[in-house]
């Protein structure tokens, strides 16, 4: 906003003050349903919500007994596991894929790429109960529904936008003459990708492999199609808990994967930078 | 200038045609990548919303005998016979469950009548059952002499059908009227306004929610706004399940919103939020607001105030001004937020399934039943089919107005 001009008087200032008011509660009702998790998964009790001890701050209204709980349940340990596990798989499987068909799709010379990019993009759009229903179908014909192969490869699917989305935008203002010039001074094809493509494009992967973690991570649709009970992951795990026994481990996974996602966030952040940096220079 | 000799022609032509091979060369994996484990997967989903060839495999002799049937009273005591026998050797290998379930689908109410007559055809041996078949039948139950009943019969036969579209479209088909709308339940359309509804007020709350703010921060020091989209990319980063966690947690009975109510003394009993579709446009409200927010920003941020600080020395009334000079400017943003949030809601399925009880429902909600409860999952495609040509439908608009490639992250 501009600072008020002299010629706007009572009503400009109540309007900035309308819209300024209005933008932090919009603020506070983004982030606070995020914040209200943290404090009650130190409860001792076995609740959802604040106990009066919680609220005049009595120490031994707070305890670390949840997050025990879940480092001591084999069911949380091997959701934990799973998670890493499949989320990492595909995520391999994902950016190794995705990344090559960025790199065809950005050239100018590539054919039906609107087509291409759409269907490509497809698995984004989708909703989710519709790829879970069809690859319940067709994956247990295949007998690959109940295993961690067929999670893997559903995963690497739904990971695999992110990556092209994310590459695309770093491919954007490329110079085509680099990689001419390598070819030229006799470099092969592969050792042009690494040494030339790749060191420019490498935000771009990184952040495209980390939303396609990011997706693996958090999928629970497909899992409570497909997957069997020895596929459990942590959102699955959640899923069942908030639909049978609500209890505060759930707070207490949830703790935890907020303090892995402003992780992320600040990772992507760094790697948004360090990508407009490489780009600047190269312009 | 000298044009092209033919040779250098078909040299810049094989030059060109190379080219487009290389770069279509890097696409071709994740091409055949997401064919196979992706599109194939919907391609047999949707095969399997008009191929049903269960009933067709139980009773072939049946429906071979149905042919010649005129369909105006019952079947001659020849069909009836080839009937009771296909039922007896079905009810010994313990198929006829099976077909019950089946006959229960195309006509209401015939699960328990198919399973009573088939134990008692099941008592019937050798040439009793050739020759009292037909009225073992009959006088099992009454409904065996309806026509309506074996018509049904002879539709679940067809290997390839559209009923199930019907079905999902509160349709049915009469011998005597054609398609008509159905006269029992009627719940599927009913759901999908439902569902559209509340994707559109969610939508709308997004835009009313996420405009003023996107305002507020456009107008901010590049620092500063990056600062405070922290608090919005943070909720965007945070795991689903998590944020619906975190809506369970406030909007319960004894839930932080309800305690805080009674605390102040604005209320003396708690109200009821969760397990609503109250609960559900919340909480998708507050997962999907992101997606609202930083398109309108990105757009919100290259708009030059000088625009409107032009538009209001010049007299023009701020309301006017901003009406006619921003709103346009701002709306390839709003509309790009929007299609998404729309696009995301319309197929929403855990928030819904965790938060909105019977009443906040939406039709990925009954998908899944279909898929997992009543295991009818010939409709679960036929749903999901409307669902996803709803859905491509509104990809390609986004396509079209603001270009599939465009979509950003972060």
């Amino acid at each position: 906003m501009t600072k008020a001009p002299a010629y706007f008087g009572f009503w400009y200032r109540l309007g900035s003050w309308l819209l300024k008011s209005t933008s932090w509660l919009v603020l506070f009702f983004l982030i606070m349903p995020i914040l209200v998790i943290i404090p009650l998964s130190f409860n001792t009790e076995p609740f959802f919500s604040f106990t009066k001890g919680m609220l005049t701050f009595q120490p031994e209204a707070y305890s670390l007994r949840w997050y025990s709980a879940i480092f001591s349940d084999p069911k949380w340990i091997l959701a934990i596991q799973n998670s890493f596990f499949i989320g990492i798989c595909a995520t391999i499987i994902a950016t190794a894929l995705g990344t090559c068909a960025a790199v065809g799709l950005a050239r100018d010379d590539m054919p039906a790429r609107r087509l291409i990019t759409a269907l490509l993009l497809s698995p984004m759009i989708v909703p989710l109960i519709i790829t879970a229903a069809g690859m319940f179908f067709f994956y247990s014909d295949l007998g690959l529904a109940g295993n961690y192969l067929g999670v893997i490869l559903a995963h690497a699917a739904l990971g695999t936008p992110f990556v092209i989305i994310t590459v695309t935008a770093t491919l954007a203002g490329f110079d085509y003459s680099l990689v001419r010039a390598g070819l030229n001074l006799g470099a092969r094809p592969v050792r042009v990708f690494w040494d030339i493509i790749m060191p420019l494009i490498r935000p771009g992967v990184i952040s495209g492999a980390l939303f396609a973690f990011i997706t693996s991570f958090d999928e629970v649709v497909v899992i409570l199609f497909m997957a069997g009970p020895q596929q459990r992951t942590i959102p699955r795990q959640m899923f069942s808990g908030l639909r049978e026994q609500i209890n505060p481990s759930i707070l207490a996974i949830a703790t935890l994967l907020i303090i892995l996602s402003i992780i992320m966030l600040v990772t992507i952040e760094l790697l948004r930078r360090r990508s407009a940096r490489l780009r600047g220079v190269e312009a | 200038m000298s044009s092209l000799t033919t040779t250098e022609a078909r040299q810049a032509a094989s030059a060109q045609r190379k080219k487009r091979i290389t770069a279509f060369m890097f696409v071709v994996p994740l091409l055949v990548f997401i064919l196979l484990t992706f599109v194939a997967p919907i391609a047999s989903m949707l095969w399997r919303s008009v191929h049903h060839p269960t009933v067709a495999e139980l009773i072939p002799h049946t429906l071979e005998a149905l042919k010649d049937w005129d369909g105006k009273a019952v079947p001659d005591q020849h069909t009836l016979q080839i009937f009771a026998v296909e039922l007896n050797g079905l009810a010994k290998e313990r198929l006829s469950g099976k077909l019950a379930e089946e006959f229960n689908r195309a006509y209401t109410g015939m699960s328990s009548v198919v399973k009573s007559t088939a134990r008692k055809v099941a008592k019937l041996k050798g040439d009793d059952l050739r020759d009292k078949g037909a009225q073992t039948l009959l006088d099992a139950n009454p409904k065996w002499q309806r026509t309506d009943l074996w018509y049904a019969i002879q539709r679940a036969g067809e290997k390839y059908t559209y009923d199930y579209y019907l079905t999902a479209l509160d349709l049915e088909l009469k011998p005597d009227t054609g398609i008509q709308v159905r006269e029992e339940t009627q719940i599927y359309l009913q759901l999908y306004s439902k569902t559209l509804t509340m994707a559109l007020v969610i939508t709308l709350l997004c835009a009313a929610l996420g405009y003023p703010l996107s305002y507020y921060l456009a107008g901010l020091s590049e620092n500063r706004a990056n600062l405070l989209l922290v608090l919005v990319l943070l909720p965007f980063w945070t795991s689903l399940l998590v944020r619906t966690t975190a809506w369970i947690a406030l909007l319960q009975t004894n839930g932080v919103i309800n305690s805080f109510l009674m605390g102040v003394g604005l209320t003396n009993e708690p109200f009821e939020m969760l397990y609503t579709s109250f609960a559900t446009v919340v909480a998708m409200t507050h997962i999907l607001l992101p997606f609202m927010i930083l398109p309108l920003y990105s757009v919100m941020r290259g708009i030059d105030p000088s625009y409107m600080r032009a538009a209001l020395s010049l007299g023009d009334k701020p309301i006017p001004a901003f009406a006619k000079i921003y709103l346009p400017m701002t709306l390839p943003g709003l509309s790009a937020g929007a299609l998404l949030v729309f696009i995301i809601s319309v197929g929403y399925y855990i928030t819904p399934a965790l938060v909105g009880g019977t009443d906040g429902q939406m039709i990925s909600n009954i998908i899944a039943f279909h898929m997992q409860r009543s295991n009818n999952w010939e409709l679960a495609a036929a749903l999901g089919s409307l669902l996803l040509a709803l859905i491509l439908l509104l990809y390609w608009l986004y396509d079209r107005f603001v270009g599939a490639s465009n979509i950003k992250l972060g």
